[in-house]
């Protein structure tokens, strides 16, 4: 690393635990004035984390936070804001109800001697902050009435408009289009040039590259890495996001995947926004087999089994079962022939938190124990003691609610509730995350005990190396589309990124880095 | 459904624990004091025909209560039932009196049985159009059933022009005749209206705890989302629970014009609030999925008993609104307290399991 005098802000052996997991292990981080700071690494490595740190939304558990040089510790975002650190958050942080003038001034209005808010003075300001964004955004415009993009570029003139020293980005061009890209690249260009440090964080690689000036590699919640971004590539960098310590992924046992069980055919989901989250999308399984879907955050992994379930009416395309078309359109029929979801979102989508352990596994799966229209209470015990001993869920009583369990544990719930119904295809989004490395490795194993059983499993992830170790075949999409699809013996770390990045290019390939 | 989470607290007799079992009974231990208070307050309260007038009083809003009770527990509101029960009470006066003119010169008389399903099907019919509203439109209950509110007393009160429907003993000729007996009548010594709530009442119950439709009403309230991901058909619940809450309105419509042997259109008015009060009182959660029928029963008993026995004791109406106020709002806090408390009690056994 260069000269300690640009060096504003410092982390050192920073660690932040929350209740059970540790998100950042003994952090080193330096972020350097008049310079792209770039922070990469996995889902849930802990960048966020750490940036939340820096913002002052989190507080460390342990270790120092030096700004010039002097040790300080913020107690909430306004603290961290009042030493001039501001940060644009990954989920939008705006009032849709509000225009775009009084999201930018928010909690820090402009008012006159009467403390009225002077409306004309604040779009005027507001304005100028746009203007330089060039996105045609009015300030009296209401936030809601925006494209996400659109949003994105208030969330970040909100920002730039705190005069801050130090700016941080999480992923700030996620719902960006290329042209508001290179704006907002100029726009950093810009503050770069006034001194001002910005932490930059992003899945895109060759944005990275192009505009970062440093770059520090977090996985598991421990820096891997750091180093110049002339002296890296590519290479280096999906290297130490991975790293070369093996996960507990279950051996596979090599058999052989039978018939088509499953297929769709030109699946496309429009986005509200215009355009297509799902755009054109045809695969197919086998029994026994295990396809992996890899893909970026907002590549349409989760739409694309949104659509598979049912759960978009004005989805189009067909899917097929056994090579039967399936006709219903609603989810519960769909649960019906076969199909069932282990939905991302365990807390929104896939647990009712309130109810019992017991209660949340034969959700789905009533009409099982039903005679006539009466649960036979013994049928439905068995069942959920079964499951409960087959998944391995560590629960005292299957009568405790659901919400008292681990992550690990719930995740286990969530799937034996699928597998209740008795599925061909098990549609699972990012199966593995938030929970911990054992309940990993029990996931993995019961993933390949029911593709030996002759369930299809289609699984989503934007872990890489969950999706080489897993799967039979690899399937890659980015901004809603297709854009691989590999058998396991050829499928390479490097072509299943290059493949994720399709399309995201802010600038043809070959013009790179001109 | 909200027993099941006591017996794993049980377990354990800790100091937590045993506070933790006298919150959860609050509705019970709530309901004998009143009943010990008035009995040494008021005079006559433990007489048997007091107890059999009071109990009748409580019917009236236990009804409305189970009804409320299912769509507070899917997240909703009703606060159409009070016009319903008007506007049903006006159908089935309008039955026994008039029939139904089939403008060729034919007019057509129902038994009462009949004008009883008739009007049962007419509260039904009420309770379909608030699920529509808010299933289909996606009004927000509360405004669907507000504006059910004012339509479905409209109506009652057009019925009339605002007149009262007297004298509703019918006539043999025409075989209208016995509309009291479901007010008035007995069975065993005990008033009919008391025998339908316990029908009622067991079948709601058994509905909440063995059956799919059930164990559904209680998912969509935790996590709509997850229900529907789960196959739960959301909006076939939704619309259930409305439309049973339209049906239990149109019992209560039928007992009070029956015992009154006269319907009048403003029957009903704010008897949503005492069904919702009864609701919360009984331990559902306003904000879903928690509660019991038998929690909501034991609720309307102690507001009943409490508003008549302070009627007996002579304490000003005034009061009484402030006194049932506060009982409310005591219940709600005890409510929240519980809540924090047993997720304490079930951290400390998580965290001594392991």
């Amino acid at each position: 690393m260069t000269g300690d005098q640009d060096v504003i802000l410092k982390l050192e052996d920073v660690s932040k635990v929350y209740s059970g997991t540790v998100a950042v292990k003994r952090a080193n981080f330096e972020v350097r004035k008049g310079a792209v700071n770039v922070l990469v690494g996995e889902n849930g490595a802990g960048k966020s984390t750490l940036m939340k740190i820096i913002a002052g939304v989190e507080q460390p558990t342990l270790g120092r936070i030096l700004l010039d040089g002097e040790e300080v510790s913020f107690s909430s975002s306004g603290d961290a804001v009042s030493r001039g650190i501001g940060m644009v958050f990954q989920e939008l942080n705006l009032f849709g109800n509000l225009t775009v003038a009084e999201n930018i001034f928010a909690t820090r209005e402009i008012t006159n001697r009467f403390r009225k808010i002077d409306r004309k003075e604040q779009e005027r300001r507001a304005a100028e902050f746009l203007e330089r964004l060039e996105a045609g955004i009015r300030p009296d415009m209401l936030v809601e009435d925006l494209r996400i993009g659109q949003q994105q570029l208030v969330e970040i003139a909100k920002a730039v408009s705190l005069d801050a020293r130090i700016l941080i980005m999480d992923e700030p061009t996620s719902a960006l289009s290329a042209a508001e890209v290179e704006i907002l690249f100029k726009v950093i260009a810009d503050l770069k040039a006034r001194g001002v440090a910005i932490v930059y964080i992003s899945h895109r690689l060759e944005e990275l590259i192009r505009i970062g000036d440093t770059i520090t590699v977090l996985r598991d919640g421990r820096i891997t890495g750091q180093a110049e971004m002339k002296d890296v590539d590519t290479q280096w960098i999906v290297r130490q996001m991975i790293g070369s310590d093996a996960k507990d992924f279950a051996k596979a046992d090599g058999h052989v995947p039978g018939e088509e069980i499953f297929r769709a055919e030109d699946i496309c989901l429009p986005r509200v926004t215009g355009g297509l989250a799902v755009d054109h999308v045809s695969l197919s399984l086998r029994t026994g087999e295990i396809l992996g879907i890899y893909g970026l955050m907002g590549a349409g992994r989760s739409e694309l089994f949104d659509c598979i379930m049912g759960r978009h009416g004005h989805s189009t395309g067909a899917i097929f079962i056994a090579g039967k078309k399936v006709h219903e359109r609603d989810t519960t029929r769909r649960i019906r022939r076969g199909l069932a979801l282990i939905p991302e979102d365990r807390q929104r989508e896939g647990l009712v938190s309130i109810l019992s352990v017991a209660s949340n596994l034969t959700l789905a799966s009533l009409s099982r124990f039903v005679r006539l229209f009466h649960i036979r209470g013994a049928a439905e015990r068995q069942a959920v003691t079964q499951t409960v001993r087959e998944l391995a869920i560590k629960v005292a009583d299957p009568a405790q609610e659901v919400s008292s369990l681990s992550g690990g544990n719930q995740q286990k719930v969530v799937i034996g509730k699928a597998l209740l119904t008795g599925p061909k295809v098990l549609l699972m989004d990012e199966p593995s995350r938030g929970i911990d490395v054992g309940a990993k490795a029990d996931v993995f194993r019961t993933m390949r005990k029911l593709s030996r059983d002759g369930l299809g499993i289609l699984f989503a992830t934007s872990d890489l190396d969950e999706v080489m170790a897993l799967s039979d075949r690899i399937a890659v999409m980015s901004n809603g589309k297709l854009t691989g699809m590999f058998d396991r013996a050829e499928a390479t770390e490097a072509a299943l990124v290059a493949a994720s990045a399709f399309g995201h290019g802010p600038v043809p390939h070959g013009e790179q880095g001109a | 459904m909200t027993d099941i989470p006591a017996k794993a607290a049980v377990n354990s007799m800790s100091g937590g624990s045993v506070l933790l079992t006298l919150m959860k009974a609050r509705t019970f231990i709530a309901l004998i004091a009143v009943l010990l208070f008035f009995s040494i307050a008021a005079p006559n309260f433990l007489s048997a025909a007091n107890l059999i007038l009071m109990s009748k009083h409580v019917a009236l809003n236990a009804f409305l209560a189970m009804g409320m009770t299912f769509v507070i527990i899917t997240g909703g509101i009703d606060l159409s039932v009070g016009s319903i029960v008007g506007l049903c009470g006006m159908v089935a006066g309008y039955l026994v009196l008039n029939g139904i003119d089939l403008q060729v010169g034919y007019t057509i008389y129902f038994n009462v049985f009949e004008i009883a399903l008739i009007t049962l099907a007419v509260g039904i019919l009420i309770g379909a159009v608030n699920g529509l509203l808010i299933t289909r439109l996606n009004v927000a209950p509360f405004i669907a059933t507000l504006g059910v509110l004012y339509v479905a007393r409209g109506l009652a009160l057009l019925s009339s022009d605002g007149r009262t429907f007297p004298n509703l003993v019918g006539k043999p000729e025409l075989g209208t005749t016995g509309f009291g007996f479901l007010g008035a009548g007995r069975l065993l010594g005990l008033p009919v209206a008391l025998w339908i709530l316990l029908v009622v009442a067991l079948g709601a119950a058994y509905l909440a705890k063995y059956t799919p439709l059930g164990r559904h009403i209680f998912a969509v309230g935790g996590n709509e989302r997850a229900a529907r991901i789960s196959g739960v058909r959301v909006n076939m619940v939704k619309m259930f629970v409305y439309m049973f809450s339209g049906f239990c309105a149109a019992i209560v419509g039928l007992i009070i014009s029956s015992e009154l042997m006269a319907s009048h259109p403003a029957t009903g008015e704010s008897f949503e609030l005492n069904a919702i009060a009864a609701a919360v009182l009984g331990g559902t959660s306003m904000s879903g999925g928690r509660g019991t029928i038998g929690g909501t029963i034991v609720g309307a008993f102690v507001i009943g008993i409490l508003s008549d026995g302070l009627v007996m004791m002579g304490v000003s109406s005034f009061w009484q609104m402030v006194i049932k106020g506060l009982v409310i709002i005591v219940a709600v806090v005890v409510d929240q307290a519980q809540r924090r408390l047993q997720s304490r009690v079930t951290l400390m056994q998580m965290a001594k399991a392991g």
